[in-house]
């Protein structure tokens, strides 16, 4: 029961984490016959020194916060929202519908548009999932998890039977009007040379700052968030307290949702600029590793989405100049995830001990007293 | 010291220290626990008592010190171990499977073979002998889901007979058993000790350990403040070892001067989530400046009545307060409108209801109250207007440390307490719904919470009281309320009862009750 230091668990624990999952990934790299420094190397080089590498990292970099956000609300409440995935398809949905529809003037008013059609379809999609858990009882990860499946069946039929230009081949919307492309970092650092030449980085990442901020607010500065953090640690002191578990329930999810799908503004309106298939690759369960990293806090979240941007970026990389294969970054993620959610106490409890020791070691032992029988 | 074969102790422990972390849970203990004796270990919560049982027992190894069993030095590095050296344990929270029968239970973990049926055998001859010996009888075939508390603490015995315990260890034994049922719990115990078994016997009631025990060892703070012969000592004494200053140990308080009634329950009924009706038409008043006590076994309905009270179970019947009634079902009736609308609630269990314990002392001030225009900037929670409010009331009802920077499970249960009661009280309510309210607390602090609740009805405030403990029932109380199976057996007064007549209340027996206490429910 020896405690640490909350600066020693909030970045030794997932520190030691990334190192235990940096040397095992080492470990498969070379049993498959490659070096790993060489990969490591790569990786660094690709995706932060090479010209629009950091373009890349930072793109990846806001689907990931997003996404990561979304599953720290809903840890907040003790759930596990496993749905960032679908909530995001269907967050796309919403801001194609809004890119395609209306007549924008200017992409700042765009922006704002899109940003509520994505959250309120991504919060929509999360919403069934979340009254079924309050009212019914059915488990979130079941629902949230069939609810991705359920995304992509809808995504397929409205892209290939509603949206798709009539003689497309392609199972994806039109190119949205020129007035809602969003400026890319490309265009919006131009004195900065050929650092973000190409890259798809846009200026979602600053609503992904934003979020961050906003979620934080939410988290410890007002009452709902103080509630569903009580919810989280208790549902009978919620009770007791008279705060009403329905609601926390759908409205924590309807956050964690909204939050989801606002990554698709950073894939369907500020990259691909249509909305195609499978356009959220994976980053909604990327999410649950990067909240598991950060510790459910905004700011760790975007440090671990930072990462995960990284690793993706050099992920590819590797694919492209050795014969790792792109999987890999998927075997490093997951051994992130085992070493941080699964294996926790297993980088804990060393720690704690190691502090422990230290701590008896620095005060002096209590002064041996005599039994008074 | 070669001490004669007679006299040898059935366990001496030297120098036993433990500690986790910075906090010294035992410090250089020693003791002595001669053969065929009761001792009983006496402490506040938090003394360490458990850490010394849980090392004896192989739970915890200790850092320094040495186990003598029998005369003979013995590591203990696992419960197994303990078991062959002779040491059984019941422990206060019961290790029983719930749908396995009383046979089943004893000889888990202590099957001969692979087969069952000549364990089970054998084990029904051996319980037979043991219920002749000790008065100890169970139907070995009934489930253990289906038996009294009381029952279930004697499969708890027997298990540790049939492994054939010579040292028998309990862990507050009476916490959850009737006054009879422990009346029994001890008959069993001196039967033992006529065997020679060797009792150990760890609780936090200085009556107890004055009825039944030879030897009583003090704890305090880790420390081994005093072993003496209980003939030779007085619970005034004890109670001052333990707290190391004197102790009030009756609650101070003037006659109450009752007035009008302030909360009245008419016919309740309440029937949880797996059916089985908890509330049974239940009907009382609470007048103001007035404490009603409801005494009773735990799970007779006490728990529901302060949850529907409280708001947060459904139920049926009539709820006034101060003549206005108020919903038990629907909108209207949860926690928080039970709080605008004057009730205040202490709950049972405050490490899960009435504190969430990851929270800081600040952050817990304001739960349930967190709407408060108070605590409110606009959208945000005023944060500094919650600490600024925990940092007083912190300090008006002593808790210690008083820094609203330390989450609630960093305080002992007393302060914990004290937290809950902060934020109960100092709202001012009409009505205060108390349960358990010295659960788990020092006897230092539960002197200050009696005064606090005491204080709260001189200033003419309706108080409901449950508690398990008769003592407290007795000493805070101006009138009793006993529960049983969900509904009320009965009132008296407490001047004109005692802890017999309540016993048999809360056992459910009402015909023999002595006609003197007839008609005394409202004097």
């Amino acid at each position: 029961m020896d405690r640490m230091p909350a600066w020693a668990d909030a970045v030794l624990v997932p520190l030691f984490s990334i190192v235990l999952a940096a040397i095992l990934s080492a470990l498969v790299i070379l049993a498959i016959g490659e070096n790993p420094v060489e990969a490591f190397s790569l990786m660094v080089d690709g995706a932060l020194m090479r010209s629009a590498g950091w373009g890349y990292t930072l793109y990846y970099t806001t689907n990931f916060i997003f996404t990561g956000l979304a599953v720290a609300v809903a840890f907040h409440a003790k759930m596990f929202n496993i749905g960032g995935e679908g909530q995001a398809a269907i967050g796309g949905l919403g801001v194609a519908l809004i890119c395609l529809f209306i007549p924008w003037p200017h992409w700042s008013l765009a922006l704002i548009g899109a940003t509520l059609g994505a959250a309120a379809f991504g919060a929509a999609w999360a919403f069934i999932p979340a009254y079924l858990q309050a009212k019914r009882g059915s488990h979130i990860v079941i629902t949230t998890i069939m609810f991705n499946f359920i995304a992509a069946a809808v995504l397929n039929y409205v892209l290939v039977n509603l949206l798709r230009p009539a003689g497309a081949m392609d199972p994806a919307t039109e190119i949205f009007p020129q007035a809602t492309h969003l400026p890319s970092f490309q265009d919006m650092f131009a004195g900065g040379g050929s650092l973000f030449r190409g890259a798809p980085a846009n200026i979602t990442f600053f609503v992904a700052v934003l979020a961050c901020v906003a979620v934080w607010l939410l988290i410890w500065r007002t009452r709902l968030g103080y509630e569903i953090r009580a919810f989280g640690h208790s549902e009978t002191a919620t009770r007791y307290a008279g705060i009403s578990t329905v609601r926390i329930t759908v409205v924590a999810m309807l956050i964690s949702g909204g939050l989801a799908g606002l990554m698709a503004i950073n894939t369907t309106m500020g990259e691909a600029e249509r909305l195609v298939m499978n356009a959220t690759e994976g980053a909604g369960f990327i999410g649950i590793a990067v909240a598991l990293m950060g510790r459910s806090h905004p700011f760790g979240v975007f440090l671990a989405a930072l990462l995960f941007g990284f690793l993706y970026q050099g992920g590819a990389e590797l694919a492209l100049w050795t014969d790792i294969p792109r999987e890999l970054i998927t075997v490093i993620q997951a051994l992130v995830i085992l070493f941080t959610g699964a294996l926790d106490n297993m980088v804990r409890m060393p720690l704690e001990s190691v502090f422990g020791t230290l701590r008896r070691r620095r005060s002096p032992k209590p002064a041996p007293t005599t039994p008074s029988e | 010291m070669a001490a004669p074969e007679q006299t040898r102790p059935a366990i001496e422990l030297k120098g036993i220290s433990k500690a986790f972390g910075p906090v010294q849970a035992n410090k250089d203990i020693s003791i002595r626990v001669m053969p065929g004796t009761i001792h009983g270990i006496i402490g506040e919560n938090g003394a360490g008592k458990s850490t010394l049982m849980s090392i004896l027992y192989g739970f915890y190894k200790a850092d320094a010190g040495e186990i003598f069993i029998n005369g003979t030095h013995t590591e203990i590095p696992d419960s197994q171990a303990a078991i062959k050296a002779g040491i059984g344990m019941v422990f206060q929270h019961f290790k029983l499977v719930q749908n396995f029968t009383v046979l089943e239970n004893v000889i888990l973990g202590a099957e001969d073979g692979g087969l069952l049926k000549p364990s089970l055998a054998k084990a029904r001859g051996v319980l037979k002998h043991l219920a002749e010996e000790y008065e100890l009888s169970v139907d070995p075939d009934a489930k253990i889901e289906d038996l009294s508390v009381g029952h279930q603490q004697r499969v708890e015995i027997l298990k540790a007979l049939y492994r054939e315990a010579d040292i028998l260890i309990l862990d507050e034994p009476t916490g959850v058993l009737t006054p009879a049922e422990a009346d029994h719990l001890f008959r069993i115990l001196e039967g033992l000790k006529r065997e020679g078994k060797t009792i150990i016997l760890i609780t936090h009631k200085l009556r107890e350990i004055m009825e039944i025990t030879d030897t009583v060892s003090v704890m305090r703070r880790g420390e081994m403040t005093a072993t003496v012969k209980t003939a030779e000592t007085t619970p005034e004494q004890l109670a001052e070892l333990m707290v190391g200053r004197k102790v009030l140990l009756r609650v101070d308080k003037v006659p109450a001067q009752p007035g009008r009634p302030v909360l009245e329950v008419e016919n309740l009924r309440h029937v949880d989530e797996s059916g089985v009706e908890r509330l049974k038409g239940v009907s009382l008043d609470v007048r103001a400046g007035e404490i009603l006590g409801i005494a009773g076994v735990s799970g007779n309905g006490q728990s529901e009545l302060l949850e529907v009270l409280g708001g947060y179970a459904d139920a049926t019947g009539t709820v006034r307060v101060n003549g206005q009634e108020i919903p038990l079902s629907g909108p209207g009736s949860d926690g928080r409108a039970r709080r605008h609308g004057g009730i205040a609630h202490v709950p049972e269990d405050r490490q899960h209801e009435g504190l969430i314990m990851p929270f800081y002392a600040w952050e817990n001030v304001g739960f349930g109250y967190h709407d408060d225009p108070r605590f409110n900037r606009g959208l945000l929670m005023d944060n500094a207007a919650l600490q600024a409010d925990a940092t007083d009331k912190m300090k008006r009802y002593d808790v210690r440390p008083p820094n609203p920077w330390l989450p609630a499970s960093s305080f002992s249960g007393g302060n914990q307490q004290k937290i809950v009661l902060a934020r109960e009280i100092e709202r001012d309510p009409e009505v205060l719904l108390v349960g358990q309210p010295t659960r788990g607390v020092d006897i230092g602090a539960i002197e200050f919470i009696h005064q606090e609740i005491v204080r709260l009805r001189d200033s003419g405030k309706a108080i409901l009281l449950v508690s398990v403990e008769l003592d407290e029932i007795l000493s805070l109380s101006d009138r009793i309320a006993v529960m049983f199976d969900g509904t009320i057996m009965g009132e008296r007064l407490p001047d004109e009862t005692d802890q017999t007549e309540l016993g048999m209340l809360m056992a459910g027996m009402t015909g023999a009750t002595q006609s003197r206490s007839q008609g005394a429910g409202h004097a």
